[in-house]
Parts: structure tokens; C-alpha cells; sequence
């Protein structure tokens, strides 16, 4: 693999298991549009390579849609979730946005820093951790979080945060989701609202 | 047709237009930095925002199409306050370089910024810097100054048809560029060099080396293929810094080739700038006078039938009729001027020209290329027909060597087997052919210039009256040249004389056994001097190419940019070339030699000025009379006769290296390296 060579991969050819769900990615798009599918297979083909897209990638994607490589290319250097280098197997991605920022995502990354040892846009020498400063990743009412691989890690704290990569080191799987009391985004002091058990559905309506 | 009002003027516009194109219309300029009337529009530069009624924000004019009732306003406060926030935008991050920057006097930014830009800066950061990227030897490329327009990433995906160049990143970090390291393989790249608007893109082989404002401008044509494109020659003193091209709906648009635009720095090596004579097997310095004696010497000697003359790719018509009558003085009748053998039937005028013409193209529907590669031969030429393509409704079939195009086409084969089939109406491409209103074919040089030549000219002759190519207002019959003197030479009956005149071939043939002693060249350089055998060689032109190296005699004369000469272009349009610098040294217009040597030789032509020679043009044909394209008659044309099974081969093997002038050129030579033969192996001697 390219992290161990430190040369980038020349070729690259989904799996047969990425290869059908590229397949149901065209499908969704009418005859002579398959190129509307080129975010999804981009995003099959960073999984695949292990987090980030190799050249050879991006040309298989181009090769599989018939597109000019660099049409290709443009779609993958405009957005920031398409890793152009190789990152470590997991990859940091801490919200620095408004509302995380309000709610000290400035004590979050420091402790990021200070734990793993690297700074923004960087990778830990073993090649576990790779950190990152991203913008709002849509979780704002849990701020302030970051996001480790697949998986949303919400009101965080300095102490959390250390938990949570310390987890990741020693090998275990923290538990993603928020690290406070409650759940899901439910408000932070407790529901105000809504407080009664839901009924069951139809049994309001009286439908059968 | 919608009517708008524009500043208080009221405006009737064709449906289809945008408001930028409705405030042309009315006299009104919009500043624009990625508008361009050509491209697709991409509306993000913002430099052409007006003010229309009942919109809250203002409009880009290029973007927004004109519509019935728009009040639309570009002369006020708040449009003017707008342009300069864009401005200031703009130069953000553009360098403040121009006084080492090679587009400056001729920038778009630098044009606007004095009318828009601020006095003074507000801007206090840094300002970002982008790495160069590799354009080419062609195309020298100074990033940190692009402004993001895109015209050149849409003329390559466009125009060029090479989908290579793109906009990677985003916000500040956009880039334009190919994202993998490559030079950018398109013929028509140095059109990128004229759309940049700033900076960015500039010529390479002129970097530094003149000031737009220094240099002498004169309108011409070009003669590296037979399109004529139309070009604007700067010249500083007595040397051509640069070739543009100059607008010509009809001929090239707004575009040359890479060849026209590059090859001219291959006038300054191999000049012939003075007569030599062949004294003991070494060619030496001589006077005219002793040059002229040597031929008349020789001519003195010789019986009539032994003179021959051929005329090269880039002669030019003056200099041709003057050989010709020349000739025709001393009784010789041995003269051609398709020294590439190609079998042009000279006897009908529709049967040698491209006769839907080069911006008829647009309004065929179907297209059957035989024998050539347009974007190698005339990339002029197929641009549009990638045009014509991208409109859609346009099949194009090519019997030759399989070729990317820069446009789909349906490949049929390589062999002139299939054209027979296409002929005999066997094939499928003929019914296609049939059914299309007005079909076209494309003759190349690689179907004439072989033995079967005239065989092959008949069948594209019945192929074209066959599938009624040829009706009323509609030529579809069309040859394409790779030479600017052929069309020219055909015109003018520079070919074989009735009484036995011998072609290319004959000449060679007789020069090898002895029956041919004095061969003329003119500019003549694409033969196998090998077979010259014996013969005493005179050889008129400019570079020191094969002719010269062979030559017993050169008189050096000028090249397309160093006199006034007309050429014929391959659709049939009489074009005038004009001096924009003097023939080097002793070196003098090429129809001036020929009419001092007729003197010498006891028989003085009946010319002294341009204009009685171009009266003798007119007299021995009519069309160099007028400028424009006249339709020529249908005739028969072309000799039935069996096909030759071999396969098509192009004449043109190296696009960058054609005739004498860009064999000098050490662009073209770069160009070479680069794109034709980039596998070549270097060597550690190579530096």
C-alpha cells in the first residue's frame, strides 16, 4: 500500500463488491449522464485506497464514467472530503466553525495537538492519526465535535476528547455519538418540550 | 424580436442575444475579462455587471439574455461603483509585475484597471502566489497573474477539443492547470496565448524580447498550410518577433495554428542572404552578376527541352507567372508545380479546390474524409468541423490512417477498397451520404500524391455527384492542400506544357538520365534531390534547405514576410501577402529575380512593376482579378481507372515541421521533441 512505499499507487481497480455499487451509482443517473456519478464512485474509490484518492484512482473513475481525467480531477480538488494525500488510519476532523467555536472547539483541537503530537494538516509518525481542520460538518447543536473516520464524536470536552483518542491509540472503539448526558441532540438541560410518551401510530387518527 | 431600452436608447435585437451583446449593438462597450463572443459564456469574472429595472442586485450582461421590455443602465453611479469593487477584487491578488510582464500594453486588466481600478490599494495581506504550470515549449505560463477567466480551459475543451486543461481547487486556492504534470498537446494552443486576458498565458519563444508598443504591424497571410489564414506580422526593425492572427470570418475566424503563429522565429537561421555559385564542389560567395552569368551560361548551352522548372510548397504567385512566362520565353515546356506528385486535374477548377469553402462547412450534414488528417494538414480547417460537429446532425466518415480528430467520426478503413465500396454505393456511409441534404467530402493529399492519384480523384468525383453533392448553391467536392503556392500554381498553368511537358516525376526521371541538364527551383525543397542526378540546379528561395544544398546556383530570395505576393488559398481565394521587413542582405523579392535573370538571359519579360505582373495574373486567369471566392463550373475530371489496394498514408508525418521555414525554427524543433517524438530517449549528453 502507498503509506508503507511512500510512492503513490500507479494502478487502481475497484473490488468486485465496489465495482456493483459503482454500478447501482450510474444506474440512479439516465443513459449518456453517467457522469453525475462521479462523487459517489470518488467517494467508493477513497474508501477503497484506504481514506484518500490516489491519481490512478481518479483516472479509473474517469475511465469507468468517460470522462476527461481532469473533469475528474476538478471535482476531486474542489471538495474537501476527497483526500488528495494518504492520511492515517484515522483520520481527525475537528469542527472549528462558529458554533464550535462558541462552544471552545479552540480547547478541542488544542487537546487534539497535545495528544496525538502533530497540528493541523498533519500525520502522527506511526501513521495512525492524521488531524484536520475542517468547517461546520452539520452538527451544531451538539458542538462543539469532531468526526473519526465514519463516525460524529459530539460535546466535546477536553477530557472527552483525550478519551476518545486515547481509545484509538490503545486500538478500542470509542463510543461515537455525543459524550454527555444526553441523547442524540435532545436539549442540554433535558427535554422542555414534547415530555409525554409518543402515541402509537394510528392510534390518534383512529385509522385502521 | 425582443426590444430593449439601454442607457434611453431603445434597441431591437436579434432573439438569442444577451445584453452585453444588445449594449454592443448599441454603441455601448462592457468591460469583460472571461466574455468572449466564441466560448461558451461562464459569467464569472463579474466585470460586466449593468443595472437592469425590477432587479434588486445587478445583472451580468453576458449571462442575462436580452428580453422584451429589459430597462437596462451602464452608465450610473452604482454600475460604476461596481465595476470598480469587482476591479479591486481582481487585483487582490494580481501581481503588480507589469513592468516585466510580457502582455503589458496589449492587457485587457491593464486597459481596465485605468478605468476602473483604485489609485491606491487597501489591501493589506499578502497576496497569493501559484505555482507555474507546464504549458508546453509553446505557451509560457505565469500563474500567480491568472484571474480565473477560463477562456482557455473553455477554448481547449471547445475549440481545440482537447480536454486537458481544467480549474482544480476552489475559492483562493483555484488553480487553472492540467493537475498531472503535461504539456498541452493541442495544434491550436497558442490561441490560449491571444483569449488570456492577462498575463497568465504569453507567448514563449517572445518572452522579452519586444514591447507591444514597439513593434510595426502589418496585415498578411500565412503560408505554412494552404488555409491562408489571415495574420498580422510584428516587426521590430528588421526582424518578425511575432505572427497573430487577424479576424477572418470566412478563412480562420479568430484562430491560427501553432505552426503560423511559432515557425516564424525560423526566419532569423538558414538564411539565404546573398547569390552563391558551386565552384569545385563548394558553393561560394558570389555577386549577382556572377550568379546570373553562370545561368545564362549554362542556359546558353542547353537546348530548350533541357530546362525545367519546379515550384516549391511556398511560392508565391508573382514570382510563379514570372517563371512560367520565363519558361515559356525560352521554349521549354517542362514545369510543374505539384512537386509532391499529387494527380490535381488542372483542366476543371471545381476539380483542385475546396469548393464548400471553409466556413461552408457549417451548413453541411454529412462528411466523408479521404486520404487526410485536417488536424495535421490544416488544424484550421478541422476546427471547423469540430465546429460543425458540436452543433450536432453531423456524421463524418474518414477512409485513411485512424486518427483522433478531436471529434467522433466513424472510421471505414484504411484502404481505397472502401472507397470503392462508397463509390459503387455498396457501403453503408453511402447511404448516409445520399440522404443528407448537403453532404461534403474531403480530398486529402495522401489519396492524390500516389500512383493511382487519378483514379482515386475520379471516384471521389462519382462519389460526389452520386450522392448529389453537387446541386444548385451547393458544392460538396473538396480537396485539401497541404502547400499555400498549389491552388496558386494551378490557377496560373504552372504545369507541363502540351507539347511533352514533363510532370515532377518526368523532370526527375530526365534530370537522372541526362535528357533534363538545368533544373530551376523555386523554393522548391520537398523533392528527392538524389534524383537530380547530373543536372545543373538553380535554386531560387530563402532558406538553406535541401534545394540549396544541392543547388549549383542560389539566388536568394524572400520569404511570405519580406514581399508582396499573392497566394491562393485551397478554397480558391486570392490573397494578398505584404512586406513588413526587407529580405535579408542581398536577397530581393522573388518575381524581381526571375525578371532580372530574363534580362540576362536575352529575354526580358514584359513586367517592371507589381502591378503589371499581378495585370499578367489577372490576364492568364481571371480570378486573381478579385479577392473573394467565385463558385467554380462542375466538370469532369480524374482518369477512371484500378484503385491501388495499399493503404492511405499522410503526407504530413511531423505537423510542426512542413517546409523550410519551420525546419529553421528552433520552436518548431522544440515542439518536435516534445509532441512528436516524446519517447525519445535522452541521452546524458543531452544537458
Amino acid at each position: 500500500m502507498s503509506g508503507e512505499t511512500g510512492m503513490p499507487p500507479t494502478d487502481f481497480a475497484f473490488t468486485s463488491g465496489n465495482k456493483k455499487l459503482a454500478k447501482a451509482a450510474v444506474a440512479k443517473y439516465p443513459k449518456g449522464r453517467q457522469a453525475s456519478a462521479v462523487m459517489p464512485l470518488l467517494f467508493l474509490a477513497q474508501r477503497q485506497s484506504g481514506g484518500w484518492l490516489p491519481t490512478a484512482a481518479m483516472e479509473h473513475v474517469a475511465g469507468i464514467l468517460d470522462m476527461p481525467p481532469i473533469r475528474v480531477y476538478e471535482v476531486a480538488t474542489f471538495y474537501s472530503m476527497y483526500n488528495l494525500g494518504p492520511v492515517g488510519k484515522h483520520h481527525v476532523q475537528v469542527c472549528t466553525n462558529l458554533s464550535c467555536w462558541l462552544m471552545g472547539s479552540d480547547e478541542v483541537a488544542d487537546s487534539c495537538r497535545k495528544t496525538l503530537g502533530v497540528d493541523f494538516g498533519e500525520t502522527t509518525e506511526d501513521g495512525l492519526f492524521t488531524l484536520s481542520e475542517v468547517e461546520c460538518l452539520g452538527a451544531c447543536v451538539n458542538a462543539p465535535m469532531m468526526q473519526i473516520g465514519d463516525d460524529y464524536f459530539e460535546d466535546l470536552d477536553v477530557t472527552a476528547t483525550e478519551g476518545i483518542l486515547n481509545v484509538l491509540k490503545g486500538g478500542g472503539t470509542p463510543k461515537p455519538g455525543p459524550q454527555g448526558a444526553r441523547e442524540g441532540c435532545e436539549p442540554a438541560g433535558g427535554l422542555t418540550t414534547l415530555t409525554e410518551k409518543p402515541e402509537a401510530q394510528g392510534e390518534r387518527s383512529g385509522e385502521a | 424580436m425582443p426590444k430593449l431600452t439601454i442607457d434611453d436608447s431603445e434597441v431591437e435585437v436579434e432573439p438569442g442575444f444577451t445584453v452585453l451583446q444588445a449594449c454592443e449593438q448599441a454603441g455601448i462597450e462592457i468591460p469583460r475579462f472571461c466574455y468572449h463572443e466564441r466560448l461558451s459564456i461562464a459569467g464569472n469574472c463579474r466585470m460586466c455587471l449593468v443595472e437592469m429595472k425590477r432587479s434588486p442586485k445587478p445583472v451580468a450582461a453576458c449571462a442575462m439574455p436580452a428580453a422584451d421590455g429589459m430597462v437596462i443602465r451602464t452608465n450610473t453611479p452604482a454600475v460604476e461603483k461596481t465595476r470598480k469593487a469587482v476591479m479591486e477584487f481582481l487585483l487582490i491578488n494580481h501581481p503588480l509585475d507589469c513592468p516585466i510582464c510580457d502582455q503589458a500594453g496589449e492587457c485587457d486588466l491593464q486597459d481596465q484597471a485605468m478605468a476602473y481600478g483604485l489609485d491606491h490599494g487597501r489591501y493589506r495581506e499578502t497576496k497569493r502566489a501559484v505555482k507555474d504550470k507546464n504549458f508546453g515549449p509553446l505557451i509560457k505560463a505565469v500563474m500567480t497573474r491568472c484571474i480565473h477567466c477560463t477562456r482557455c480551459i473553455r477554448f481547449s475543451t471547445e475549440i481545440a477539443g482537447v480536454q486537458e486543461l481544467g480549474a482544480t481547487g476552489r475559492g483562493e486556492n483555484m488553480e487553472v492547470g492540467t493537475y498531472v504534470e503535461k504539456a498541452l498537446a493541442s495544434e491550436l494552443s497558442g490561441n490560449m496565448i491571444d483569449l488570456c486576458p492577462v498575463g497568465a498565458l504569453t507567448s514563449a519563444p517572445y518572452a522579452f524580447r519586444a514591447r507591444s508598443w514597439e513593434l510595426r504591424k502589418t496585415e498578411s497571410v500565412d503560408v505554412m498550410d494552404a488555409v491562408g489564414s489571415n495574420i498580422r506580422v510584428d516587426v521590430r526593425g528588421a526582424e518578425v518577433m511575432r505572427i497573430l492572427p487577424r479576424l477572418n470570418e470566412d478563412v480562420n475566424e479568430d484562430w491560427i495554428s501553432d505552426k503560423s503563429r511559432f515557425a516564424c522565429d525560423g526566419l532569423r537561421y538558414q538564411r539565404l542572404d546573398r547569390p552563391y555559385l558551386r565552384d569545385g564542389g563548394k558553393l561560394r560567395p558570389a555577386t549577382w552578376d556572377e550568379a546570373f552569368a553562370a545561368v545564362a551560361e549554362k542556359v546558353k548551352a542547353t537546348k530548350a527541352r533541357g530546362i525545367a522548372a519546379i515550384a516549391g510548397d511556398t511560392a508565391d504567385c508573382e514570382a510563379m507567372t514570372a517563371l512560367k512566362d520565363l519558361m515559356a520565353a525560352l521554349g521549354s515546356p517542362h514545369l510543374d508545380c505539384r512537386q509532391d506528385g499529387a494527380h490535381l486535374d488542372a483542366s476543371h477548377r471545381a476539380g483542385y479546390l475546396f469548393n464548400t469553402s471553409i466556413a461552408g462547412i457549417e451548413q453541411a450534414d454529412a462528411c466523408l474524409l479521404i486520404g487526410t488528417n485536417p488536424r495535421v494538414e490544416a488544424p484550421i480547417v478541422n476546427a471547423r468541423l469540430r465546429k460543425r460537429f458540436l452543433a450536432g446532425g453531423f456524421p463524418v466518415a474518414l477512409i485513411g490512417k485512424k486518427t483522433d480528430l478531436t471529434f467522433s467520426h466513424k472510421h471505414l478503413g484504411t484502404t481505397p477498397n472502401v472507397l470503392d465500396k462508397v463509390a459503387s454505393g455498396a457501403h453503408p456511409f453511402a447511404k448516409v451520404l445520399n440522404k443528407a441534404k448537403r453532404p461534403m467530402l474531403i480530398l486529402g493529399m495522401g489519396a492524390l500524391a500516389r500512383q493511382d492519384g487519378a483514379a482515386i480523384l475520379a471516384a471521389a468525383r462519382k462519389i460526389a455527384e452520386d450522392s448529389g453533392m453537387v446541386n444548385d448553391g451547393w458544392n460538396g467536392f473538396n480537396v485539401l492542400h497541404t502547400a499555400a503556392a498549389r491552388v496558386g500554381g494551378l490557377d496560373l498553368g504552372f504545369l507541363p506544357g502540351k507539347m511533352g511537358g514533363r510532370d515532377v516525376a518526368g523532370i526527375l526521371d530526365g534530370a537522372g538520365m541526362g535528357e533534363v541538364e538545368i533544373v530551376y527551383l523555386l523554393a522548391a525543397d520537398e523533392i528527392d534531390m538524389d534524383r537530380l542526378g547530373g543536372a545543373f540546379v538553380i535554386y531560387q528561395g530563402h532558406h538553406g534547405d535541401a534545394g540549396a544544398g544541392r543547388a549549383d546556383v542560389i539566388l536568394p530570395g524572400g520569404a511570405y514576410t519580406e514581399k508582396n505576393a499573392t497566394y491562393v488559398n485551397t478554397e480558391g481565394r486570392a490573397q494578398v501577402a505584404r512586406l513588413a521587413a526587407y529580405p535579408p542582405g542581398e536577397a530581393r523579392e522573388d518575381w524581381k529575380i526571375v525578371r532580372a535573370l530574363s534580362a540576362v538571359l536575352g529575354k526580358p519579360l514584359p513586367f517592371d512593376s507589381l502591378q503589371q505582373v499581378r495585370a499578367r495574373m489577372a490576364e492568364i486567369n481571371a480570378n486573381f482579378a478579385h479577392t473573394g471566392v467565385v463558385a467554380a463550373p462542375w466538370g469532369t475530371f480524374g482518369e477512371e481507372g484500378r484503385l491501388d489496394p495499399a493503404p492511405f498514408a499522410s503526407r504530413l508525418a511531423n505537423f510542426y515541421m512542413t517546409d523550410p521555414i519551420s525546419r529553421a525554427s528552433p520552436t518548431m524543433a522544440k515542439c518536435t521533441e516534445a509532441f512528436v517524438n516524446p519517447a525519445r530517449r535522452r541521452t546524458g549528453t543531452d544537458g
